[in-house]
């Protein structure tokens, strides 16, 4: 099976200390280490898995800067056989719309069987997995829980409410976007990084894809920031104090008195 | 009347010379243990290499001491003097034993040396030594069967019992001892007899007492018992030697080179491969032990050499807390294992298939070692654990098989130098508390220059509490009169755990941050209260100032007058020490922490019964404290129980990592209000005067 998994290095969430830049219109970015998105690592362990059941190959692609190569090579030392850097500084300040429409154009350069991103990245926005698909007609299953490789199709399971599972069969190909916990992924160690140190990873930029530069980064994007704030603190918690029947009997007050009960 | 015809000259029925059994028993025998040996050595000259000829006074001294010695035996009194008994009598009837041998083809035989006082002296001896054996084991035999002690017991997912084994061999070893008596004493009875000869065996010895129960016997049947226990000894005899390499009396053999080669030095961590330098390690094709084959030949050597007793897993505070790690069965599956691949009778050599903690072992076995060294302190034969896990662990970490709960410390140990993934600009925060930055300021070695450093590593300069450590260890040197200073942002974590966890490559780059920051502060001795950073930068960096502690440095400092101490400031309190594994079994450290709270006066201490080298590990430093291990309860509370029942109500003790196991232990064990925990810089700096 070949797939291609979908990757994005961002500011690493354990460790940092996220504080909003003097200007107040993002995160200062100057003291930040970054790292894959934990969720597109899981969606690489998952691809690893079925290619060492059923054979086949992994190709890691990103959108970024030079900086962004890190990512791949770190996994292509867990196990993703090829990796591609989607880079130019057209592609920079692309909405999820533009960059699903590169990714489009890199998936249409190769035959993939299956296509996975992460659930969402650091923005929360979740959107580019989806988007793709659609561009490409391709189905879409999203949250993937569970994958079980089948011929031609395959199963894909989702958590819903209650903590039941659903199973739902998908055509290939397919773009799925990976939830986290869906296995646990393997370690990747300096020296596995150093092993894969001077492997070739080839950069195509728009020219390459033949992506058209104007429907793409800050030009092509539709949608824009256009603030980033802390919201105001409220005024905290109220701590009942008390035995506990003098709270119950607060708590039933307070609901009642609130429209609660 | 003549006297009694010996083995070499007897002839059996009248006609058959048993002279040609004692020619071809001791030809088949030796011929039979030589093709065995040849069989058991086979994977230890495939395996990886040991640098263990260095040091060599040092390792004559374990000779002596260990192995002649017997020095650990004691550690268990009642097996130990059993033991040491049994082992003394080995060594002195080996002479015997050998003299018998030859004495069946050629009567009369004497070693050279031994004809004279010399031999009549040995003879006396030997005879009480073979009674004192025979009575051991007898002891012994009644131990394992009927007292049945828990340190022996096989836990079924282990397999089989192994008390048949043990009393089997403990029947042979009595065999032998009354086979060997009743041989002499069927002699000294028959010559008695016939010659009216007066020459007894030692007074109350076995053959003693076999001699005048004999005296009634009939020369006919004398002279057939002498035959016979003749060559009930020899076939028993060359039957053990070779049963020997079978089983855990391996260690009969092998125990001699098994001290000779044990380690000489202590905390230091074994290189990934010897004879490869830390700049060649990116050209190694595998990291660590993944199969069995990549052991090296003292480890293979330590698994055959395991005596099954128990001791280490007795003294292991995993295996007290219920996790799935029991070191004695680290190595006799290990061993059984190399069993199983070069098997005696077939000669074929069957190559591992499966990795290690696929087959024999499990990864949360492996995981659970805190790397604590009361297994190798208790081993009476020198056998080695740590450096084991550690190379397990590599070939473990080199295939991505790390638990998940490690994987984020360790990668904020790259990101960010300490694995709580704290920015580096904020590791000299510590120095900035308001009412500690009003009087004291600390140097930066970055800016300035001093001459000691102290070194404060990761968890007391990020963990909120522990930063209190650091705040008093800085007043204790001030008021010692040290000029120091610390590397601030510029210090990473020592990496003494990633090292023992198996990330080489990380500890690697940690190292050489850390040594390049070292050595351009121009420092000339470097302090620390972490005993975990003192045992990385003491054991395993090379080419650094010389390290202590902030006990010695304090203990120093008391003996010279330069700080006194004020009384105690809670007499009423009972106070105890834990000793560190870090800084007690790994460095040593034992009376100076001691010595300092005894210049307290008026502080009541008491110690606990597993102290100094038998201290019990709080339940692990550095990388230990993420992991989730499955266990029954944790180390930390069975420590707070040891203390509570010294009759203690203040657990001090000099290691951050011991501090916060047994904070939160006393919560978890309920007994806050009832015990306390103290670090050593809290306690001294409350009383410098």
């Amino acid at each position: 099976m070949e797939i291609l998994v979908c990757v994005k290095r961002v500011p690493d969430t354990a460790e940092n200390e996220f504080e909003l830049n003097s200007d107040g219109n993002d995160l200062d970015r100057d003291d930040l280490v970054y790292s894959v998105n934990e969720w597109d690592n899981y969606a690489v362990e998952e691809a690893i898995q079925i290619v060492d059941n059923l054979g086949g190959s992994i190709t890691v692609v990103t959108v970024g800067d030079d900086e962004a190569e890190e990512v791949l090579r770190r996994e292509m030392a867990m196990g993703a056989n090829n990796g591609v850097l989607l880079s130019d500084d057209a592609f920079e300040g692309s909405d999820g719309r533009g960059l699903a429409a590169i990714l489009k154009a890199e998936v249409e350069k190769g035959k993939y069987d299956l296509i996975l991103t992460g659930a969402q990245a650091d923005e929360g926005a979740g959107q580019v997995g989806g988007m793709l698909a659609a561009m490409l007609d391709y189905p879409y299953a999203s949250l993937v829980n569970k994958i079980e490789p089948a011929d031609g199709k395959i199963k894909v399971g989702r958590e819903i409410e209650g903590g039941n599972q659903e199973m739902n069969e998908i055509e290939l190909p397919c773009v799925l976007s990976i939830q986290t916990g869906i296995n646990e992924p393997r370690y990747v160690g300096i020296r596995g990084i150093r092993k894969v140190a001077s492997v070739e990873i080839p950069v195509k930029g728009a020219g390459d894809l033949g992506v058209d530069a104007g429907s793409v980064g800050e030009a092509g994007a539709k949608i824009k920031r256009v603030d980033y704030f802390v919201p105001d603190l409220g005024d905290g918690a109220e701590m009942l104090e008390g035995s506990t029947d003098e709270i119950i009997e607060k708590l039933i007050e307070k609901l009642k008195a609130k429209g609660g009960l | 009347m003549s006297m009694i015809i010996a083995p070499a000259n007897y002839m059996l029925f009248g006609f058959f010379p048993t002279v040609i059994f004692s020619f071809f028993l001791p030809v088949i025998g030796v011929g039979l243990f030589t093709y065995i040996m040849a069989r058991r050595i086979a994977p230890l000259v495939r395996a990886n290499p040991d640098y263990r000829f260095n040091n060599i006074p040092e390792r004559i001294k374990n000779i002596i001491v260990v192995w002649l010695g017997q020095i650990r035996q004691p550690r268990y009194m009642r097996a130990g003097i059993l033991h040491i008994i049994i082992f003394a009598g080995f060594l002195i009837l080996s002479i015997r034993s050998t003299s018998l041998v030859v004495i069946g083809v050629f009567d009369g035989f004497v070693l050279p040396g031994f004809d004279g006082s010399l031999g009549t002296v040995y003879n006396f001896i030997k005879d009480y030594a073979a009674t004192a054996v025979l009575v051991a084991c007898i002891v012994a035999a009644y131990r394992r069967a009927i007292i049945k002690p828990a340190r022996y017991a096989v836990p079924e997912k282990y397999g089989h019992d192994h008390t048949a084994e043990a009393v089997f061999v403990l029947g042979i070893i009595c065999t032998l001892m009354i086979s060997e008596s009743m041989f002499e004493a069927a002699a000294v009875a028959y010559n008695h007899r016939a010659l009216g000869e007066a020459h007894f065996p030692a007074f109350f010895s076995l053959a003693w007492v076999f001699s005048k129960s004999l005296k009634f016997a009939s020369l006919e049947f004398l002279q057939s018992l002498h035959i016979i226990m003749y060559y009930v000894h020899d076939v028993t005899f060359f039957f053990f030697l070779c049963f020997l390499p079978l089983g855990k009396h391996f260690h009969v053999i092998t125990s001699i080179f098994n001290v000779f080669f044990m380690r000489v030095k202590k905390g230091n961590v074994k290189p990934v491969k010897y004879g490869v330098s830390d700049e060649e390690l990116d050209n190694l094709e595998s990291f660590g032990v993944k199969k069995l084959e990549d052991f090296t030949w003292k480890h293979m050597l330590d698994f055959y050499s395991c005596a099954d007793c128990g001791r280490c897993s007795d003294q292991c505070p995993a295996n007290a807390a219920g996790r799935p790690l029991s070191p004695r069965f680290i190595t006799i599956k290990a061993r059984d294992l190399m069993f199983k691949n070069y098997p005696i009778k077939s000669g074929v050599i069957y190559k591992s298939d499966k990795l290690l903690v696929e087959d024999i072992y499990t990864e949360d076995e492996i995981w659970s070692c805190t790397t604590c060294g009361a297994c190798e302190q208790e081993c009476p034969l020198g056998i080695e654990y740590i450096d084991k896990m550690v190379d397990i662990r590599r070939g473990m970490v080199e295939e991505g098989m790390v638990p998940q709960s490690l994987q984020k410390p360790l990668k904020a140990l790259e990101k960010r130098g300490n694995p709580y993934g704290k920015m580096e600009k904020k590791r000299a925060d510590w120095v900035k508390e308001k009412t500690f930055a009003e009087t004291h300021t600390v140097k930066d070695l970055g800016k300035d220059s001093a001459d000691t450093l102290y070194f404060v590593d990761s968890i007391t300069s990020y963990d909120d509490n522990i930063q209190e450590i650091a705040r008093r260890t800085s007043i204790i040197l001030e008021k010692a009169g040290v000029d120091f200073g610390i590397l601030g942002k510029g210090e990473k974590d020592s990496g003494n755990e990633v090292v023992r966890f198996g990330e080489e490559m990380l500890y690697q780059e940690l190292k050489a941050q850390n040594t390049e920051a070292i050595l351009e502060s121009g420092v000339k001795q470097i302090v620390t209260a972490d005993p975990h950073a003192l045992n990385a930068l003491k054991k395993d960096y090379t080419g650094l100032p010389p390290v202590k502690h902030i006990s010695e440095i304090v203990a120093e400092k008391i003996e010279s007058g330069e700080l006194t101490m004020r009384p105690c400031k809670n007499r009423d309190k009972v106070y105890v020490y834990h000793d560190p594994c870090y800084l007690g079994r790994h460095n040593s450290i034992y009376e100076s922490p001691r010595q300092a709270l005894d210049a307290i006066a008026g502080l009541t201490r008491v110690e606990l019964e597993k102290s100094r080298d038998r201290s019990f590990c709080c339940g692990g430093g550095g990388l230990m404290l993420f992991y989730e291990p499955e266990e029954e309860t944790r180390m930390g509370v069975l420590r707070v129980n040891m203390a509570a029942e010294a009759g203690a109500n203040v657990i001090v003790t000099a290691c951050p990592f011991c501090l916060v196991n047994i904070q939160d232990a006393i919560k978890v064990a309920g007994k806050e209000g009832e015990m306390e925990a103290l670090d050593f810089t809290q306690l001294i700096e409350e009383h410098l005067a």
